[in-house]
Parts: C-alpha cells; structure tokens; sequence
C-alpha cells in the first residue's frame, strides 16, 4: 500500500548541473588539500627521527593533521556539513566525551603500569 | 501556562510526520552503524596506545619497520604507506563523485565513477596483500641477540648468496654437489636454528656446505633492547664493527639469535604484541575494505540494470559512499597512530 503522507528525504539531494559543477570544484579542492597534507606528514615522518627534541612538537602537528584530514573527509565526502545540527551532534558528541576520556585514562594507566612493571623485573 | 500551548500546534512539536533529522531512514541507520563501528575502532586504537605506553622494549618505529617499496628494494621511508592512503583518498573522492553524479541523475557518470571506486579499491587490497607479505618475510638480516644480551634490528645492504658447495655429505647432498635453489629460505632456517658457522651452514639432511656470498655493505644495528654492553638510544654500531658483532652471533650455534620476520609468538621489528596489532588492526581494517568492495560491486550492479534510475534516486549510492569515506577516515587514523607515531 502506497502512503502519500510520508516525505522523500531521499530526493532532498538532488541539485542541478550548476550546483553540481560548485560541488565538484570543492571536492577537487578538498582532494588537493588531504594530498598535500599527507605528502607533508611523510616528509615530517621521514626527517626527523624519534630521538629529536622536536619529536613532542612533531607528535602535536600529527595528531592535529589528522584531525584537519578526518574533519574534511566527514564533513565533505560524507556531508555531515550539509545535514541538520542534531544529526551532527548526535553522531559527533559521543565521540568527544567517551572517546577523548578513554584515551585520557588508557594512557595515563599505560604509562602508571608501565612504571609499576619497570620496578618489579628489576 | 494556558496561553503559552496555545502557540504549541503540531508543527511545533513535531507531529510525527517529519523526520526531525530530515534525513531517510536508510542513511540515518547507516550513520548509526558508522558510529558503533568508528567505536570499535577507537576501542583497538586505544588499547594500542595502552600496551605502547606500559611496554618496557623499545617500540618500533615507522619509518625504520615500512621503508620498502615494490620492485626497487629498501631506503624508501614510509612512502609505500603514503602511496596506499592516496590510492584510499583518490578512490573516496572517485565514490563522493558518483555521489554527486547521482543527485544529477546523471546515470553515465554514476556509472563511470563507480567502477573508479572499486578499481582503487582493488589497488589497496593488492596493496595490503604485498605489505602483509613483506612483514610476515621480514628483512634479509632479522633482528639480532648479540653477545652482551642486547637486541638490535640490521639495515644495510645484505650480499647475495650465490651458492652452497657441499664440503661433508649427508642424506640427500654428495660431497662436491653445488647447491643453487632455495637458498635464502635455507640459510635463514640454519641461522634461526643456531646451524650457521664462520662460512658453513649444516642443512637439514646432515650435510655441511660452504657458503659463497658476497660481502655485506653499510651494515647498521640499531639497538632495541638494552645489553649489558649496548643501551637503548646509544651510539650506532656501523661498518666492520656492526659485521662483526652481527656475524659472532649468528654463527653462536645457538638456537633462535636471530629472528626473520613476524608471526603471532614473536617479530623481528619489536614486542610480540606489535605484530599482533599490526595483524589485527589493519586486518580488520583490511576485511572492512573488501567488504566495502563487495558492496560497491554489487551497488555497481543495481546502476547498471537501472534499479535506482527507475526508484527516481540515487540513495544507494550515498549510503554505501558513507561507508567507504568511513574505511578512509579509519585508514587516516590508522596512518597517524600505527606508522607515524
């Protein structure tokens, strides 16, 4: 049985050759842009070597390329920009509370077990 | 109150009709899934970084474990890893194109961009395929228990080993026969089992050959584990001196000093539990890709046969290109955390 009360989401996606063309040109840009900030991370990755004094600052630059890469992969190529605010925040806040907490604790106790360990076999 | 609901018409409070994410049923599932699946990721990720931070050895470093390329040998740092997150980014910008073709209705360009996806797709699972390869062979040197307890990996350039000429015969080699075939598999075996001696290995059948190799060149070690003689993080061992501790080793005559490539009890680039997260991470990582490819086929088909030509949208599409943006942004953070890091 057919409804007619119910909206095609699905559709709401359509857009017309000029809107199309706008579109294609971002996504061209944003693929210029995770290129080169791979390209960058590699050539970091292959100068400088672990045992440097900027190793701390290196760690900083990748975790914060990561997350630029991430942030314009989700919100272009899966358009979470272009959905509604609470689909954003309900896919995105969970992360921001149990993920950062759980990488906060897990490492704070890899490295207190660590220690405790380094004593023991000693 | 009472003249407060008289603003409060079904539109308002959302009546039941709309969707308050304004989005259909299948994609929204679809978000649902991406963000159980991203915390499972998150999850092995984490615990990655648990085991790093409580591990006394010294973890491996990226670019020192991944600097090989396909066809041109060693000394090429992380750039086979790089070349596989841009065949991922390219193959995730081809699938936001047949998107957008998609909400054109453009059935041709859908097409097109389609088969680009599960093309690049291929390219990584290939990709994959040879880098497992590489790490489960491991290196032409191992890593190496030297005399003082300490554990060091090798670089440099390993000499080629031409031959073995039987010196005592044993069950299936005569004296003087020149053995030629498979012998790399067998020097390593020798050496692993401790059956290497200053240019004499003793094969399996009870024979004793010599061994004609040509010299090593630039050897390194990189100490990983702390001797009594050689610290982590100390002075690199090179040239003659690297030869020599590296070869009183190996032709100790004893058992398991030196380890070729990785398994699940033990690896020649690090702890035991690298390597099982190296399998299991990308692993999983990989499965999700092939399955990603499998859908991608078979959405290819419905294109194809016009199924969703005829429905009046392309919402296929969009759904199965969240899941493969997803294996890309997975990729991204598995790049950072397991090879940069």
């Amino acid at each position: 049985m057919e409804r007619d009360d119910l909206i095609e989401y699905s559709l709401h996606g359509h857009h017309n050759e000029a809107k199309g063309k706008e579109i294609r040109s971002k996504i061209y840009k944003v693929t210029l842009l995770l290129t080169i900030v791979t390209v960058i991370e590699v050539f970091i990755g292959a100068s400088i070597k672990q045992s440097s004094d900027w190793w701390t600052a290196v760690k900083i630059i990748f975790i914060l390329l990561t997350l630029l890469k991430a942030g314009y992969i989700v919100m272009v190529f899966m358009h979470l920009g272009d959905e509604r605010k609470y689909l954003r925040n309900v896919i995105l806040v969970p992360y921001f509370i149990f993920v950062l907490y759980l990488i906060f604790i897990a490492l704070v106790e890899g490295t207190a077990i660590g220690s405790v360990w380094a004593t023991m076999w000693q | 109150m009472a003249g407060h609901s008289a603003q409060l018409d079904a539109k308002t409070l959302w009546g039941g009709k709309e969707s308050p994410f304004q989005t259909s049923y299948g994609k929204l599932m679809m978000w649902f899934f991406l963000v159980s699946d991203a915390l499972t990721f998150s999850g092995l990720l984490i615990s990655y970084g648990f085991t790093r931070h409580n591990t006394q050895d010294a973890w491996p470093i990226g670019e020192e474990t991944f600097n090989s390329m396909p066809f041109l040998g060693h000394g090429y740092p992380l750039l086979y890893v790089a070349l596989m997150t841009f065949i991922l980014i390219v193959s995730s910008v081809t699938m936001v194109l047949a998107v957008e073709a998609g909400h054109r209705m453009d059935r041709k360009g859908v097409t097109k961009w389609m088969i680009a996806t599960v093309i690049g797709g291929f390219f990584f699972l290939g990709s994959q395929a040879w880098e497992w390869s590489h790490f489960i062979h491991g290196s032409e040197f191992g890593k190496i228990e030297l005399a003082d307890g300490s554990v060091a990996i090798v670089k440099g350039h390993f000499g080629e080993i031409e031959n073995f000429t039987v010196v005592e015969a044993g069950t299936k080699h005569k004296a003087g026969a020149v053995i030629k075939e498979d012998l790399m598999h067998q020097y390593q075996h020798a050496a692993e089992m401790g059956h290497l001696e200053a240019g004499k290995i003793h094969l399996t059948d009870g024979s004793v050959a010599l061994i004609n190799k040509a010299a090593d060149h630039e050897m390194k070690l990189i100490i990983k584990k702390s001797g009594k003689q050689f610290q982590v993080g100390g002075k690199e061992i090179t040239g003659k001196e690297a030869e020599k501790l590296y070869y009183e080793s190996l032709y100790a005559g004893e058992k398991n000093r030196v380890i070729y490539g990785a398994n699940m009890k033990q690896n020649e680039y690090g702890p035991q539990q690298y390597a099982q997260f190296f399998f299991f991470i990308t692993g999983f990582h990989g499965f999700h890709v092939f399955s990603g490819v499998v859908i991608n086929i078979l959405i290819l088909l419905g294109v194809l046969r016009g199924t969703y030509h005829k429905r009046g949208h392309y919402e296929m599409v969009e759904k199965t290109g969240l899941y493969w943006h997803f294996v890309d942004l997975v990729w991204v953070f598995v790049f950072t955390f397991f090879y940069l890091l």
